[in-house]
């Protein structure tokens, strides 16, 4: 069993009795202590601004060209904080227990209550940058609701929070650059954890731009390099979103945890061809109004409004009658692909299923004509007034799909299909979001530690910006304290010179391949296997095979794969060879610890773990661990558990009919 | 909405590096399908380039949901191409027919330096920002959010005024290769804010100064920068930044 140092005490003391004994730098050391953060999406934009304000010398990363363009700016929904100024019953221990719900008991009580209690803190600071938030007539603060909650604590801006978010951490961010606190590094991919002693000690990165390679030396080294979505090819993440960072630290030494807890998001665009190289969401909030159906004959290829209402399949409304089309997230992606792989699909590539919005325009239009006293209005008018009504509501995602698939919304229902848009599992951190390597943290996305099984709807930029404001500002110097008096290390130690030469030679051999298949190739193929085989729907017989598969990919990929151009150049097919490498290395682990894992939770569904109406069958007598993977060599890891204790909430099967 | 297929001629801008010269290089794509994204039609001929043992194009994407504001091609003679309010990875194949001919660019500007082929360097927004783009609060010394509240209308305007993605086609718009609806997005985002108060008049001149040292040019109303901005930034902030501008050079000097 491996110990998260979680403080001990009662629940809801822990953190301020940590922040109360924790370690301090004294202001003339910090100016002496160099910390490197690696990524400057919401996690690390905001610990590198709030490091630097205090006084460490700061270098920070990201491969884009701008800091601002890290992909947290894509999230759409909103925010969540425990601020109860609905006066709607909210708490910090309400938000926790949601979380914890959510998670599918799977997450660890200690840091989801930090968490909770952070998240007003948030809000405040967010504000005070200038993070234009929607707000109320009376000019306050305006707060929506989400998926698997009872209050109002979502904050939001319109469907731009997470580019509103990273904009207000951005300029704090440029304001320490300015300052001279902190040195950013643009269109530069760390490659490499530097270990001296046991203990992280810096980077190697690549400048993008020109191809060479750089040593940087930090008493800290932070990685904020966000989640592993793209391990299946398609997804909605960002192109250039990858686990490289994450993958060098865990084959450093670092643990990875959970890694098979990936989240599939129920209404995206669906993919329209072989060309297709990302997905875009469709946020959640439609399936309050859509009704979710397909054809009930099978390969059926007329269009929509010419197949009749007895002729539809309501397939949600009639698995699920208490839930409906509000079933949580998990069940409403495995339904769906279910309709699909057995042959009712629509559209031409037949993986899509209708979102209609014809009934909830009809009901709109009547309630309004209702308003207005015109109980006889026609068929046509009341159409209209519903239409006003959904556009109010939906406008902008509306005008979004239209772009993207050429049809009109108000005229023919959505397609859609789920997609794989967020990543549970990452770096093994313990309560203060250190690795097991000594100096290494894993802030964000990256890291493992708060949603557990299954994440709920505007969480995850709470915890980005939790984790860099909040914690690591306290945890960081409580390291840092005893750091004091190591002098910055040379960058000619051996240390360096070594991690340096394995990079390099890593980087010349893809390069010396010269196979016939592209690196775009290998992705895809990668990606159909984890999506096959351990996407929605898990069992025993398919993981082995896809482990089997990924080794004979991997095999594969370091004999043919084709990358053009050099080393010392602007090279993106090259830095993208490097990133499916890993991502290929990765996708073998996750089908592991998904064999490993006898029992459904969260968004880990096996087949053979499932009540007699196919809802998830936990094992909490046998599988109440973080599963923590520690790299040995080529195919074998060892596993390594963290139990999980529930000292308040008591865990619970959850049941959505 | 019907599919269809489309052979097309590109003409790209192929450029090795920031100094070499750079031509414009033309290929043939067929059976590209009017469901594609704009930049999945130059996956699919970068695709072709690599097995074909040439040099697939370089070009500047990342989110490809019109958020982040890296893409930026120039094409046929617009930042972003034909569709309003638009990112270049937003456009799809079906604003083309069978058989057009389309030129892509880089962004054009002395501020933005050609990297490769249709990728610049746009650090000088970052420099910008850094100027004086921020509200200068540390963390842990915010009151609560709700404690000042804000009108409506002014949290609107400076929404809309934040929506801007920092993607410099306004500039590649410009004759001049002005930055001045960037700058008056970012000026207008913090003025109308009370937060962004006390450094009102510091930071438009500081970001001005900025701006003028990296080379971007003068603003001479031809309204170019609206029309091709995907976020629907409002000229109308850069009559604020003007105005900003005007107050703090009057008082500034008192
Ligand atoms: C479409 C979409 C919508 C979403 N909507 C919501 C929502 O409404 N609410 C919510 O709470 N969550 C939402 N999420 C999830 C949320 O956006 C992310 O989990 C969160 O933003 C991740 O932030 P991060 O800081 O951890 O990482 P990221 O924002 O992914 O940043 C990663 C950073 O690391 C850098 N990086 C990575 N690798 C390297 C390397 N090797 N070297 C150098 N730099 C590197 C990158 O350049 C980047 O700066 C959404 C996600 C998606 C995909
Ligand atoms: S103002 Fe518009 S065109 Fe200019 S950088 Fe911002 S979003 Fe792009
Ligand atoms: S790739 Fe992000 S805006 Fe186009």
């Amino acid at each position: 069993m491996i110990d998260a140092k979680i403080p001990s005490g009662q629940l809801e003391d822990k953190w301020t009795e940590y922040k109360g004994h924790c370690k301090l730098v004294n202001p003339a050391n910090k100016r002496k202590i160099e910390v490197i953060i690696v990524g400057t999406g919401l996690a690390g934009a905001s610990a590198a601004a709030s490091l630097g304000e205090l006084g460490y010398k700061v270098k920070a990363f990201c491969f884009q060209d701008s800091p601002r363009r890290a992909h947290s700016i894509a999230a759409q929904g909103g925010i969540n904080a425990a601020k109860n100024y609905q006066n709607d019953g909210d708490s910090v221990f309400r938000l926790f227990y949601d979380t914890i719900k959510g998670g599918d008991y799977r997450a660890r009580e200690g840091n989801v209550h930090r968490l909770a209690e952070v998240s007003a803190n948030i809000i405040d600071q967010c504000v005070a940058q200038g993070v234009p938030f929607a707000r109320e007539y009376g000019g306050l603060l305006s707060n929506r609701s989400f998926g698997g909650t009872q209050v109002q604590r979502t904050f939001y801006a319109a469907g731009q929070t997470g580019q509103q978010l990273l904009i207000g951490a951005y300029q704090a961010l440029e304001r320490q650059i300015a300052l001279g606190n902190v040195k950013m590094y643009s269109r530069h991919e760390m490659l490499d954890v530097v270990k001296i002693d046991g203990k992280a000690r810096g980077i190697i990165a690549r400048n993008l731009v020109n191809g060479e390679l750089e040593r940087h030396f930090g008493h800290a080294v932070l990685l904020c390099t966000g989640g592993y979505g793209n391990v299946f090819y398609l997804s909605t993440n960002a192109m250039g979103s990858n686990v490289t960072a994450a993958w060098k630290a865990h084959k450093a030494g670092a643990y990875f945890a959970n890694p098979c807890y990936t989240q599939i998001h129920p209404t995206c665009i669906p993919v329209s061809g072989d060309h297709q190289s990302k997905l875009t969401l469709m946020s959640e909030s439609l399936r309050n109004d859509g009704r979710i159906w397909v054809p009930k004959a099978k390969g059926d290829n007329r269009k929509a409004s010419e197949i009749p209402e007895e002729e539809r399949d309501y397939y949600l409304e009639r698995r699920y009658p208490a839930f409906g089309n509000l079933v949580p997230r998990d069940v409403a992606s495995r339904a769906a692909k279910e309709r699909c792989d057995e042959g009712y699909g629509v559209g031409s590539s037949k993986q899509a299923v209708y979102l209609d919005f014809a009934a909830a325009i009809e009901r709109y239009g009547k309630i309004e004509a209702g308003k207005h006293g015109a109980d006889h209005a026609s068929a046509e008018d009341i159409r209209k007034l519903g239409v006003d009504v959904v556009k109010e509501k939906y406008g902008n995602l509306f005008d979004m799909y239209e772009k993207i698939t050429g049809e009109n919304p108000y005229e023919v229902p959505m397609r859609i299909y789920p997609a794989v848009h967020y990543t549970m599992g990452g770096l093994w951190v313990d309560y203060e979001l250190m690795t097991n390597v000594k100096g290494l943290y894993a802030l964000g996305e990256a890291n493992f530690s708060d949603h557990g099984a299954n994440r709920l709807g505007a969480s995850a930029l709470m915890q980005g910006l939790a984790d860099g404001y909040f914690v690591a500002p306290y945890t960081v110097g409580n390291y840092l304290a005893d750091e004091i008096s190591v002098k910055a290390i040379p960058t000619d130690h051996p240390a360096f010179i070594e991690a340096e030469k394995a990079v390099s030679d890593r980087i010349n051999t893809l390069l010396s391949i010269q196979g016939k298949t592209t690196v775009e190739t290998f992705h895809k193929r990668l990606g159909k296997i984890i999506w096959n085989k351990c996407g929605m729907a898990r069992n025993a017989e398919g993981l082995r095979e896809a482990i089997r598969d990924i080794q004979e990919l991997k095999a594969a990929f370091w004999s043919d794969v084709r990358i053009p151009g050099g080393v010392n150049e602007f090279n993106p097919e090259l830095d993208k060879a490097g990133r499916v490498a890993d991502f290929i290395e990765l996708g073998e682990l996750m089908c592991i610890d998904a064999l490993n894992r006898n029992e459904s939770c969260g968004g880990h569904f096996r087949e053979e773990y499932q009540t007699p109406d196919g809802e998830a069958l936990r094992d909490d007598a046998n599988y109440m661990y973080v599963a923590a993977w520690e790299f040995k060599q080529e195919h074998e890891w060892e596993l390594h558990k963290e139990e999980l204790v529930y000292d308040v909430i008591k865990p619970s099967q959850r049941n959505y009919k | 909405m019907e599919h269809y297929n489309m052979n097309l001629t590109l003409k790209v801008w192929r450029q090795k590096n920031k100094d070499s010269k750079g031509n414009f290089e033309t290929y043939k794509v067929a059976g590209i399908s009017s469901e594609m994204s704009f930049l999945e039609m130059f996956d699919v001929l970068n695709e072709r380039l690599i097995t074909e043992g040439q040099e697939p194009i370089a070009f500047d994407h990342d989110c490809r949901e019109g958020i982040c504001g890296m893409c930026s091609m120039y094409i046929d003679g617009k930042p972003h191409g034909p569709w309003q309010q638009n990112t270049t990875c937003q456009l799809h194949m079906r604003a083309f027919k069978d058989g057009d001919t389309i030129t892509v660019e880089p962004w054009r500007a002395t501020a933005f330096p050609v990297i490769k082929d249709l990728v610049t360097d746009r650090s000088a927004f970052d420099r910008i920002i850094q100027a004086g783009g921020f509200i200068s609060v540390n963390t842990g010394n915010a009151v609560d959010a709700n404690a000042l509240p804000i009108e409506k209308r002014k949290a609107d305007d400076a929404f809309a005024a934040a929506a801007c993605i920092g993607c410099g086609a306004c500039v590649a718009a410009c004759k001049n290769s002005s930055a001045l609806l960037f700058v008056g997005a970012k000026v207008s985002h913090l003025a109308l804010l009370p937060q962004g108060g006390p450094e009102r008049k510091t930071r438009v001149l500081d970001m001005i100064t900025q701006m003028d040292k990296e080379g971007f040019g003068a603003c001479t109303s031809t309204g170019a920068c609206e029309a091709t901005c995907p976020k629907g930034i409002s000229i109308t902030n850069i009559a604020r930044l003007n105005q900003e501008y005007l107050v703090a050079s009057l008082t500034a000097s008192e």
